[in-house]
């Protein structure tokens, strides 16, 4: 008995009503392990399984992560690319990509694109920072930042109504609007070399400033993780508890144990990189950045709104199958219009990240907005999000986001000279690649029967 | 049988008394120029199976979309529990308890089964979706209705076979207390073993007291199922009347020729199969 994941499994006849367990192999491949298995040792099987049926959720990503972190160990100079200096470094430029990517992710879900999301994120950022300055606007910063937001989003509702009413493709609805909010961006800038920046020393700015360079006292850092970890492992535990008392669906025990040990584990080994002094002899830099916590809020807002709501689950269903959600109620429209407009709201705050990136400086040397896009599609799908819509999930993109990261710095860190360009393209171009295949092939391999 | 209201026009014509839960008199349909239904009557009375066939092109789709709320006929008048009703939309259907099972299922496959059956009318606690009451009343749901080859009811719809498919979309129908359910070519892609399922499963919904119409082009299929048959021919009512009074030749007549010269004759099973 093989299993073959490509054929829709159907029942051997004979078998009376249809009956998945003739042939579990072929079966299993489809089914989260979580909600079959009884025991750990099943549900490593039934993982196993999956994943050779090419439905391996987050595994390739973390792999590839794997194999780029030692790679880059490797062939960096003096061995240098897992120094905590550096691997901070990445944190932060990560971020830009991973909020990007989480952002695009809600509209992969849906089956469409938005190429825009790099020039919307610029002009969020540009905004933001415009409406901080001194002699100028001065506005605090949390209405700079909101308003920003605002803007954004209102961008991406319009672009969502160009697609949603008038049916107009988002590729190019959104290719437009790239090229549109790109020469505004210049505009609103005030020019092709001019720039906006925010200072720390001004406090009002500093806050905008600190979103990527400010550091949480380490003291503070390990209570923070220690609440954030007891507090989420233990909401974890009692709903798969009380799911498991209720006879619903649940994982094993042991399953639920593994997986907050999991959470913990990262959560110590980030606050302890950060947590070593990376400055100099003179000054001490230790800490782990405000950007890693606001990171964490977007991937658990969007989680929540992805898993939890009725937007989500629909936005889901749109990209699964559009009739059914059609034939179900659901207002494609009104989705599609409101998928697009947070899509551009998360954008622009991951510009206004950008900006605090590079030390509070705007311009237009150090944004471009093709690049951000692609970077953002690419993060989105290398973690796992598919191109076909449907499936994907939030963490996909703050998991790609950090593999693009880690390999832009890794590049730049090689001394390549005339190279190092051209590989900064060619590296997460072929990576890109390397993720579709793989959603290409997997999806071929679980049999979506509604799909042609 | 639940659905026995007083019956102040007599006796149903081909059921077991009572008034039919649905009643259509009369019923025009056109698109454009094309005239699609000619003064279409039928009746579904609950807690019977009713078999509507027809050649291609005879109206079966047209007349469901009717009933669902899809295309709301040009004249006519629709009863239900006798009571006159207008059926504008798919949500007027659904407020009536009238669902249908349309013959591509309209599931979306990312989804697993739970969220499969509440797509569009989730329940919310606290403003987000109470994942545990779905579950438990799917699962309740699934297992009046004996579909309990499911692995688990959280496994996506991509993962099932073509019955369970269209166990879960007619599990989907039945949840909301529905009366009366359209199924669409219910066996059309299934093999023998998913086929007898399905049927076994539409029985199971006569036997709660629904009232249940199946299209089929497959007469083995109505003639297993239904209690009664009705035949449409290029957009008319043919015939109606208990299963009992048909066989297949005369089926197949009337579904090729729109009428039957030919006496009731030679048992079951030596005629065509298929229509």
């Amino acid at each position: 008995m093989t299993a073959d994941p490509g054929e829709t499994p159907t029942g051997p006849p004979g078998a009376g009503m249809v009956d998945l367990t003739a042939d579990p192999e072929a079966a299993a491949a489809d089914i989260p392990p979580a909600l079959v298995a009884q025991s750990l040792g099943q549900y490593l099987r039934a993982w196993w399984l999956r994943v050779r049926g090419g439905n391996s959720g987050v595994l390739p990503v973390v792999l590839a992560i794997v194999v780029v972190a030692i790679t880059f160990q490797i062939v960096t100079p003096e061995h240098a690319f897992l120094r905590p200096s550096n691997l901070v470094y990445i944190f932060g430029l990560s971020t830009v990509y991973m909020v990007l990517a989480m952002a695009e992710t809600v509209v992969l879900l849906l089956a469409e694109v938005d190429l825009s999301v790099g020039a919307v994120a610029l002009i969020g950022g540009v905004i933001a920072f415009k409406l901080v300055q001194q002699p100028g606007p001065d506005w605090p910063w949390w209405a700079a930042v909101l308003a920003a937001l605002v803007c954004c989003g209102l961008i991406g509702a319009l672009q969502g109504m160009l697609t949603a009413w008038l049916r107009i493709p988002s590729f190019v609805v959104t290719l437009a609007g790239f090229l549109l909010f790109s020469g505004i961006l210049i505009i609103v800038l005030g020019g092709a070399d001019a720039s906006v920046n925010v200072s720390s020393s001004v406090p009002n700015q500093r806050v905008i400033y600190d979103m990527v360079q400010g550091l949480i006292v380490p003291v503070a850092g390990w209570v923070a993780l220690a609440v954030v970890v007891g507090a989420a492992g233990t909401a974890l535990w009692l709903r798969a508890a009380a799911r498991r008392r209720q006879g619903l669906a649940a994982p094993p025990v042991s399953l639920t144990a593994i997986r907050i040990a999991l959470v913990a584990l990262v959560g110590v080994a980030v606050v302890m990189i950060c947590t070593v002094n990376r400055g100099t002899s003179l000054v001490t830099v230790e800490g782990v950045p405000w950007v890693i916590p606001i990171v964490l809020v977007v991937l658990g807002a969007w989680t929540l709104v992805l898993q939890r709501t009725r937007f989500g689950r629909y936005v889901y269903a749109i990209g699964g199958n559009p009739e059914a959600a059609r034939r179900a109620g659901v207002s494609l429209a009104a989705i599609r219009i409101w998928a697009f407009a947070l899509c551009s709201a998360t954008a622009g705050l991951g510009g206004i990240l950008l900006g605090s990136f590079f030390y509070g400086e705007y311009s237009t040397n150090t944004a471009d907005p093709g690049q951000l896009v692609l970077y953002a599609i690419a993060a989105a799908v290398i973690g796992g999000v598919s191109l076909f819509g449907g499936r994907g999930k939030a963490i996909h993109g703050v998991l790609g986001g950090l593999l693009i990261g880690g390999i832009a710095y890794g590049v730049s860190l090689l001394n390549l000279g005339e190279l190092a360009t051209p590989l900064e393209y060619i590296l997460p171009g072929g990576v890109l690649l390397a993720a579709v295949l793989v959603d290409v092939l997997s999806r071929r391999g679980t049999g979506s029967v509604t799909r042609v | 049988m639940t659905e026995m209201n007083e019956a102040p026009e007599g006796a149903s014509r081909g059921g077991d008394g009572g008034e039919p839960l649905l009643k259509l008199r009369g019923i025009d349909k056109h698109f454009g120029p094309v005239q699609a239904l000619y003064g279409v009557d039928l009746d579904l009375p609950a807690g019977q199976v009713t078999g509507l066939c027809g050649d291609n092109g005879a109206g079966k789709s047209v007349l469901t979309r009717c009933i669902a709320g899809v295309h709301p006929p040009d004249h006519g008048q629709i009863y239900f529990d006798g009571r006159p009703v207008h059926i504008r939309s798919a949500r007027d259907a659904a407020a009536l308890g009238i669902e249908t099972v349309y013959q591509d299922l309209a599931l979306a496959d990312n989804l697993d089964i739970v969220q499969n059956m509440f797509l569009g009318r989730e329940p919310l606690h606290h403003g987000l979706l109470d994942e545990d009451s779905m579950e438990r009343q799917a699962a309740e749901t699934l297992s009046t209705l004996r579909v309990t080859t499911v692995r688990s009811i959280r496994q996506p719809v991509a993962s099932l076979s073509g019955g369970q498919r269209q166990a879960v979309a007619v599990a989907k129908a039945v949840m909301w207390n529905s009366k009366l359910v359209l199924l669409d070519e219910p066996t059309a892609a299934l093999g023998v073993v998913q086929t007898q399922m399905v049927l076994n499963l539409i029985e199971r919904l006569r036997d709660r007291g629904l009232a249940v119409m199946v299209i089929s082009h497959n007469l083995n299929d109505i003639f297993e199922v239904a209690d009664r048959i009705a035949v449409l021919y290029l957009g008319r009512m043919v015939a109606e009347g208990p299963a009992a009074d048909f066989d297949r030749q005369r089926v197949v007549e009337y579904m090729t020729t729109g009428s039957s010269g030919m006496r009731p004759f030679e048992p079951a099973g030596s005629a065509s199969d298929e229509g």
